[in-house]
């Protein structure tokens, strides 16, 4: 029996999509079963971060209208053998051509086969939050660390905290530019996690090549030598149990005066 | 035998005080509030008389008290200025005790939740920015107020507003309100404050100690120390 996790922020541009490609990338990489379920039907974009969009023949609403078993509705992506697959949203319609009910049903189905569902949650807190809300055992609240994320953050995480059987969420804060945090022009993650007051469950760097990936359709996961890849995957190490330190965000060259700075207590 | 002793007139320094008795019917007390009335109206001079009805263990619903303030409204120098009674309903007691005591509640107040209680407010907690608290008495913040809090939300004045670190979006006491700095420096919080309504009407920010004074009424300690 697997865990279903909700990947979801309120404000949107954030990366959730981004995230879900990567986190079950990772966790294929770990050798789990996984299946990514996106649930933002009308404006579906997993598929195409994860470069499956030519493959799609059923989706989820022909599956929860019972037009087609859900095995077929599944993308397998090639890249693993047998180890992550797709559920892809419509298209051609909308948020309210499932209830949370259905979903429910559909991810307590998938959880027979696979050891972690993943659902990608559209933007917002109305019917596709609560769509994707339904089935989830747990959340992941993904966040930048910008303050007009970080409210939509609360506010989500309010919501999620009223859910029943659903386990306390835990925090991702995406797209941290260092030198931002440093010059004092973005807040840092300090600052986030004690204002949300959740568990930090990972952070991830704003990287070039997360964009470039996508774009190519290939998580950036796969690239085991990126930052932004190797956060994932320590992240995807914590969802299964592990305990791994959170990564420096910028690799400091200990030079003597940084050294010195450091003994006198003026820099860290 | 006709009990005539219904209704006791008495004067006091501050006007008339109607003692009605509880045990008798309700219409034989009216009517003999009725002819006690013309009697003392004829007897009085031009000045106006104020007068407290006490009703002693007689409920006295709100139909049956608009009843005996336009009877004696309508002989011309008695003002009825209070209804006193001994009794309460069930409702009214549950409400008085509702708007009289503190409610406490541990955890953190998010954006978008909404808290409201009819007493005094005592959150053992943060409120994050877009998060509201209402109380119809005080709020007390153990925690810091980032949100919105708005004390005496059903036309209490007096009520105040005290955050172990204020830095609220906006303030709200009864229909008085202020809006925040646009910045807050979070290191220049260092002490506990609290917001009031002051003599010239306007919600202000202070340090606790002031309240000792202001708000006397807050301090329910009785004892010795």
């Amino acid at each position: 029996m697997g865990e279903a996790i909700v990947i979801t922020s309120g404000k949107g541009g954030v990366g959730k999509t981004t995230t879900t490609a990567n986190l079950g990338t990772a966790l294929a990489l770990q050798e789990k079963k996984v299946c990514l379920v996106d649930t933002d039907i009308g404006l579906r974009n997993l598929d195409v971060v994860m470069g499956l969009e030519n493959r799609i023949i059923y989706d989820l609403v022909d599956v929860v209208e019972e037009r087609c078993k859900t095995h077929q509705a599944l993308v397998k992506d090639k890249r693993f053998n047998d180890l992550l697959y797709l559920l892809p949203a419509a298209q051609t319609t909308d948020k309210s051509a499932v209830t949370p009910e259905q979903m429910k049903k559909l991810i307590d189905e998938l959880k027979q086969d696979y050891d972690y569902i993943l659902i990608d949650c559209p933007a917002g807190i109305e019917q596709g939050y609560k769509n994707a809300v339904a089935g989830a055992d747990r959340a992941i609240v993904v966040t930048t660390p910008e303050k007009s994320s970080v409210r939509d953050a609360d506010r989500v995480i309010g919501l999620l905290e009223k859910e029943e059987d659903m386990a306390p969420p835990k925090l991702v804060v995406n797209r941290i530019r260092s030198h931002m945090v440093r010059d004092g022009d973005m807040l840092d993650v300090d600052e986030v996690a004690a204002h949300l007051s959740i568990e930090l469950i990972g952070i991830v760097a704003d990287d070039d090549e997360v964009i470039k990936s996508s774009h190519n359709g290939e998580p950036v996961a796969h690239n085991p030598n990126n930052r932004a890849s190797i956060a994932y995957r320590n992240i995807a190490r914590r969802i299964l149990g592990e305990s791994v330190p959170l990564q420096l965000l910028e690799p400091e060259k200990d030079t003597f005066f940084t050294k010195f700075k450091r003994f006198i207590g003026m820099s860290r | 035998m006709k009990q005539s002793q219904n209704v006791v007139i008495k004067g006091t320094k501050d006007g008339l005080t109607l003692q009605l008795n509880d045990k008798c019917a309700y219409n034989e007390l009216i009517e003999e509030l009725t002819e006690k009335l013309d009697a003392v109206t004829k007897e009085g001079g031009d000045a106006l008389i104020t007068v407290i009805v006490q009703t002693g263990n007689r409920y006295v619903a709100e139909e049956e008290k608009e009843e005996l303030r336009q009877l004696i409204r309508q002989r011309r120098h008695l003002i009825v200025e209070d209804i006193k009674s001994n009794v309460l309903t069930i409702d009214e007691a549950v409400q008085w005790k509702e708007e009289n005591e503190i409610v406490s509640y541990a955890g953190r107040i998010r954006s978008g939740q909404v808290l409201e209680v009819p007493g005094d407010l005592l959150l053992i907690g943060d409120v994050n920015p877009g998060g509201t608290v209402m109380a119809g008495g005080s709020i007390f913040v153990m925690g810091a107020l980032k949100g919105m809090a708005h004390a005496g939300c059903y036309g209490n004045d007096s009520a105040i507003i005290a955050a172990a670190k204020m830095m609220p979006s906006q303030l709200r006491i009864s229909d008085h309100l202020t809006r925040s700095p646009d910045r807050y420096d979070e290191e220049e919080i260092t002490e506990s404050e609290c917001a009031f309504i002051n003599e010239a009407q306007q919600l202000v920010i202070d340090r606790l100690q002031v309240l000792k004074y202001l708000r006397p009424e807050l301090s329910t300690f009785k004892g010795g120390f």
